[in-house]
């Protein structure tokens, strides 16, 4: 789960970790407030999304004066921001961060990311802030520093020290760096994040050291025990469809094709939306009803593909293990009941009780094309679509 | 031969009295898996399926002798099911739980080195050895006995690629499904190592998918290592970068993790890798073909 920078500066504050002053805002009203509470002669206009990629894209803007506040707040307000993260489509702007402006001396990147090669969560540096941690990684590997963290002990004080002496940290402000990591660190692991990326850490001209972007992203796995941040979701940052799936524990997301999937399994969605591609079609969806689904959960999930408009045909792929056969199979005669199937559907059904999930197809009555395998599932509902 | 389980395996299952638990432990005893204690704390004295239940998995262990677990125990408390496994000594922890938070799993792995226990999972189906010894929750009846190695990051596509052989006569030596999370207790290299190591495995089977790069660190040590020919396949190739598909450890980030490097870097390693789901079957037996094991490997009824 992500959530916005100004959310993310809130937990850093929380963790002793320096940010610039900064109020969030929904209205140009509330953002020229905002900039009068902060007093400071410059502040700076910034476009709450989750993509990233807002300033190139016109999302942030320094004002000298209130009126420029006004101004550039009415601006960036209601405007949808393309970035290369928002897709072609982009993303209105619905909430503005209004932070006061810095005397900044120069940019470093600090990022914690869980390796899976080591099993362990890794804190990055490097001294080239500002730019995609991803462009530095290819252009210039050896200037990213890595310091891998023993979840036994934590960040260790000589580790942070390293890193900061890796990114030229001058010797005064290593003092204020290492104390920056140690509490982005606590972050990260007490409010079980995935990614926790500052870009830049600035340090200033009056010798302070600051996240002057921040942007978590949490393990949606962990947010049964991290109330506080499950509340911090913005639905108007995701896919309508996406967000009634997940309300019914259905791992969905929205692509561009006309062929919807319903699958059991990631691997073998993602495998059922390659084997459509390749005989032609395109798949509509990336649908995983997941081991633990109830015929309930199956309903609800074939309801959610009939509710895309763009879906010409439809293809259930099942291969029981944990997921019985006869669930799915109830589940698809019962949405289809409540609210009628007017497109082709091709079923293919194997593993755990498939005799009896064939049987409930069979005994239903509805008009179903029946698949021996999943290439041949595949080519048939291509076929029809087309 | 096989690797991890046979017929003479002792199991016990963590969370023996859930629901899913309960009818897999059926079903694992329907296959002929010696499943011999049940763990979920505070029943002891009480029986699923004619199971004695134990309160914690020392006692289950004392009792039984069991050295395999196998853990249904639900996500908040799944990691201290596997630490409590590991504490016991068991030899192997097969954990089928999806949805343990990773921080969770990177505590585990740092307690688990230097420890006796090898964890498969989480989040997987489990580990199978064809007519001996089922583990986990596939569905048995697609397997046969044979001399196949199976190994998968996803649980469905093991069924599949298992059941392609099975319908085309390669049965399997095992199939080990090592799960979709980003931190898992046993990874391609190791299962590859336990398949080169196994006399009763002519030929293996790797599933892969986008997210991290297990699959590539697998194809150079089966270029340096690999006595056996090993035929790939890779899902989601039409999966669209930043999205996490499915399984936590699935998504491709910054570049990284897409099918596409992971093939190039397979096919490099000199491993064919099948262009669709539906022929993963076929490209290992044309492979078995080339190696002439074709007929060693066919399962003679």
């Amino acid at each position: 789960m992500n959530i916005h920078e100004y959310q993310s500066k809130e937990i850093l504050r929380e963790f002793g970790v320096s940010v610039p002053n900064g109020h969030v805002a929904f209205t140009v009203d509330e953002a020229v407030e905002a900039a009068e509470k902060l007093g400071t002669d410059v502040s700076v206009v910034k476009a709450q999304i989750h993509a990233g990629g807002r300033g190139k894209a016109g999302g942030v803007k320094v004002a000298q004066n209130l009126d420029e506040v006004r101004t550039y707040a009415g601006e960036i307000l209601g405007k949808t921001l393309v970035t290369p993260q928002t897709g072609p489509e982009g993303t209105e702007v619905k909430r503005l961060l209004i932070e006061e402006g810095c005397d900044i001396q120069k940019e470093y990147y600090i990022g914690l990311v869980l390796d899976s090669g080591s099993s362990r969560v890794v804190m990055m540096g490097s001294e080239e802030g500002g730019t995609e941690i991803e462009e530095v990684a290819a252009a210039t590997p050896e200037k990213i520093f890595q310091e891998v963290i023993d979840p036994g002990v934590g960040l260790s004080g000589y580790q942070a020290r390293r890193l900061a002496f890796n990114l030229n940290i001058p010797k005064e402000l290593v003092g204020k760096v290492v104390k920056f990591m140690m509490g982005l660190y606590q972050a990260f692991v007490e409010k079980d994040c995935s990614i926790a990326e500052i870009n830049p850490l600035v340090t200033t001209g009056d010798g302070d050291v600051m996240a002057l972007d921040a942007k978590f992203n949490f393990d949606d796995n962990a947010l049964y025990r991290q109330k506080d941040i499950a509340e911090l979701r913005d639905l108007d940052e995701e896919d309508p469809k996406e967000i009634e799936a997940s309300e019914y524990d259905l791992s969905y997301i929205s692509l561009d094709g006309d062929i919807g999937c319903m699958v059991n399994g990631a691997g073998l969605a993602m495998a059922t939306m390659d084997i459509i591609k390749h005989y032609g079609g395109d798949p509509a969806n990336f649908l995983d009803v997941g081991g633990g689904a109830t015929a309930e959960k199956v309903t609800e999930a074939f309801k959610i593909i009939l509710s895309d408009e763009n879906v010409k045909g439809i293809f259930v792929n099942i291969f029981g293990g944990i997921m019985k056969c006869d669930v799915i199979a109830e589940g698809v005669v019962e949405a289809t009941k409540q609210v009628g199937l007017e497109i082709p559907l091709v079923v293919r059904l194997e593993g755990t009780n498939v005799d009896l999930g064939k049987k409930i197809l069979d005994e239903s009555g509805l008009n179903i094309t029946s698949a021996d395998s999943m290439g041949d599932g595949a080519q048939k509902i291509v076929e029809m679509v087309k | 031969m096989s690797i991890l389980v046979n017929k003479d395996t002792k199991v016990l299952v963590q969370g023996i009295t859930g629901s899913t638990a309960a009818f897999h432990t059926k079903e694992m005893l329907a296959y002929g898996t010696k499943i011999v204690a049940g763990v979920t704390p505070g029943r002891a004295g009480e029986e699923v399926e004619g199971v004695p239940v134990f309160n914690t998995v020392e006692d289950a262990v004392k009792e039984t002798g069991a050295t395999v677990s196998v853990i249904y125990v639900p996500a908040p408390f799944a990691a201290d099911a596997i630490l409590e496994a590991v504490d016991a000594e068991i030899d192997l922890a097969i954990c089928i739980t999806e949805h343990i938070p990773v921080l969770d799993m990177v505590k585990v792995k740092r307690y688990m080195e230097g420890k006796k226990t090898r964890l498969i999972g989480p989040n997987c189906p489990g580990v199978i050895t064809p007519d001996e010894c089922k583990v986990g929750i596939m569905p048995g009846y697609i397997h046969t006995k044979g001399h196949i190695g199976v190994v998968s990051r996803s649980g469905t596509l093991t069924y599949e690629a298992v059941h392609q052989l099975s319908e085309q006569g390669y049965g399997q030596s095992s199939a080990v499904g090592i799960g979709g999370d980003p931190v898992n207790g046993t990874n391609f290299i190791d299962v590859l190592k336990a398949y080169n190591d196994d006399p009763n495995t002519y030929a293996v089977m790797m599933i892969g998918e986008i997210g991290g790069s297990a699959e590539e660190e697998a194809a150079r040590w089966i270029k340096e290592n690999m006595t056996k020919p090993v035929v790939g396949f890779i899902g989601g190739v039409t999966a669209p970068p930043g999205k996490r598909m499915g399984h936590a450890g699935a998504i491709i980030s910054g570049g990284q993790g897409t099918a596409e490097e992971k093939i190039r870097v397979m096919n490099e390693c000199g491993i064919e890798v099948a262009e669709t789901p539906s022929v993963m079957g076929e490209t290992l037996i044309k492979v078995l073909k080339d190696n002439k094991l074709e007929e060693k490997c066919k399962t003679h009824a």
